[in-house]
């Protein structure tokens, strides 16, 4: 009877202890505020750098002068497990040679369904497209999601298909 | 009421549907529980809530492809998974990847389980009612994700592992971070240990509940470090090593008892075994290339090809049927956590609802590894 109730108290006083004990834990935590690893994401954005590989959105890269190294190959179309990379190619008349050289028209990218799996970056073979560092896509309407990445008027770069 | 009527109903079992949005499921699982009382008669999960299909569009996707989609399966142990379809395709085209592939690919498959138990943990602490746990969970997690955001591009759909070797070779500080990180959750474990697995109603709720003897965790195929609480020695890393397992030492976890507080000191202790493997990989990573060079198309030749790897849930499995094309004719991925979901009915019959949360949490399910 006697060792039941000691066995009772003892059990009770344990309880006790483990519960002050996880309470030290975050007492510590209370009285050391700089241990508080939180970021305040939106106050912070001035401040927010993200890392070189971070892989937010495809852009294609366009130099001073508006050129951009696309040869319209559409590796990175087939590439690309989801069908958000679409290449619309023309052929232009070159007045120069007097040949007829392909030209992208438009360089169309869903980023509603992207997966940022990086293949299409890995099989362009003139190192035309980029992973761009952005992450805020959020918009009001899905259609805004589709881009054309080649700006207006812009040609391709002088030696990159050599 | 005559007494005759209140005695059928009294007899007749009543049937409760827990999920598919229940908080304490992890994802969209439906548990069709059939009740006496508040004692659990039959346990019956019902799927098919997020099935997306991977294994059939695995089919149209040429070998490269697939490696991004397995991410989508258990996404908490993403880099296990596509080392696994990373590592059947290298035994079709007969690639040897370097030394420096193998031991990248290790440290990284173990931060990915310390990142997936830490997880679980706070998860864990969360379906038992103590929201604290959830938040030192997490905060002990970003470390790892921030070393993964530098080295992948990404925080949780990685994408790391290619064909031949890893995508990107690791940064300059991938080390020293690494072990800053080493450093800091050795002190901050014990933590844990003071919060959740001392204390007393945690235990209360945990201790005897939900036992899985060892001749049914072997025969439902549960494995990973649930099959291990019941004493079913499954670790695919001792017994077929793959990529620089064969190079560490470290103890496989086993506990006999097979009851939910088990099943939660085998995955912390599986903690302090990661760290000790990463601790011996991390200062001696060989000199080499980060990829060997494959054909822009891989074809694998006509054949079958198997391949298992540990994740933090227990064995994954990809089999490959090639019929020498550039994409597989059938592709099969044996989830960790399909078969111990099978094994739920066996836990929980004849213990309450709120044990049934219990277990749920301590056999870390991942909805969409089941519902693939």
């Amino acid at each position: 009877m006697i060792k039941s109730i000691i066995k009772y108290i003892k059990e009770v006083l344990g309880g006790l202890k483990s519960l002050l004990k996880g309470m030290r834990v975050t007492g510590y935590y209370i009285s050391h505020p700089k241990e508080i690893i939180t970021q305040q994401y939106p106050e912070n954005k001035d401040t927010l750098k993200m890392f070189d590989r971070f892989r937010g959105e495809v852009i294609l890269l366009h130099d001073e002068n508006n050129e951009h190294r696309c040869t319209g190959c559409t590796a990175c179309e087939v590439a690309c497990p989801n069908g958000s990379i679409e290449i619309i190619s023309e052929r232009v008349l070159n007045p120069e040679t007097g040949k007829k050289k392909k030209e992208i028209d438009k360089f169309i990218y869903h980023l509603s369904m992207c997966t940022m799996c990086n293949l299409c970056i890995e099989s362009c073979p003139t190192d035309a497209i980029k992973m761009g560092r952005n992450f805020e896509h959020a918009v009001f309407d899905r259609s805004l999601l589709t881009s054309v990445l080649n700006r207006p008027g812009s040609k391709l770069a002088p030696g990159v298909e050599d | 009421m005559s007494t005759e009527v209140v005695n059928e109903i009294k007899e007749q079992e009543y049937f409760i549907n827990m999920g598919p949005q229940h908080p304490s499921t992890h994802g969209v699982l439906r548990l069709l529980l059939s009740l006496d009382g508040e004692i659990i008669k039959n346990v019956e999960p019902h799927l098919g809530y997020i099935h997306r299909s991977i294994e059939k569009m695995c089919e149209k996707d040429t070998y490269k492809m697939i490696v991004h989609l397995t991410d989508r399966m258990d996404y908490l142990s993403c880099h296990m998974n596509n080392e696994a379809v990373c590592l059947a395709v290298e035994k079709g085209i007969e690639l040897e990847v370097s030394d420096r592939v193998k031991v990248i690919r290790t440290i990284m498959s173990e931060l990915t389980r310390l990142s997936s138990h830490q997880l679980w943990w706070g998860v864990m602490g969360m379906d038992l009612g103590a929201i604290t746990s959830f938040l030192y969970g997490f905060r002990d997690r970003e470390m790892i994700i921030d070393i993964f955001e530098e080295t992948c591009g990404a925080r949780l759909t990685m994408n790391y592992n290619v064909p031949g070797g890893v995508m990107f070779d690791i940064p300059n500080n991938f080390q020293k971070r690494v072990k800053e990180f080493i450093i800091y959750f050795k002190k901050k474990l014990p933590e844990y240990d003071d919060l959740l697995s001392n204390n007393v109603i945690f235990k209360a709720r945990t201790e005897g509940v939900g036992i899985l003897s060892k001749e049914d965790a072997i025969s439902y195929g549960v494995t990973g470090p649930s099959g291990r609480a019941s004493g079913f020695s499954c670790d695919i890393r001792k017994q077929h090593p793959y990529s620089a397992y064969d190079r560490v030492d470290f103890k496989e976890i086993l506990y006999s008892e097979g009851d939910c507080f088990a099943r939660y000191k085998a995955r912390i202790d599986e903690m302090w075994e990661s760290m000790f493997i990463i601790e011996q990989l991390i200062d001696n990573i060989p000199e080499g290339s980060a990829r060997e060079t494959t054909r822009a198309v891989i074809k694998l030749p006509k054949g079958e090809f198997y391949q298992k790897v540990e994740t933090a849930r227990g064995e994954f499995g990809v089999y490959i049927i090639s019929d020498g094309k550039k994409s597989p004719y059938r592709l099969k991925f044996r989830s960790p956590g399909f078969s111990t979901l099978n094994a739920l009915n066996t836990m929980a019959k004849g213990s309450k609802i709120a044990d049934l949360v219990a277990i749920m949490s301590t056999i870390d399910l991942v909805i969409p590894d089941i519902d693939r």
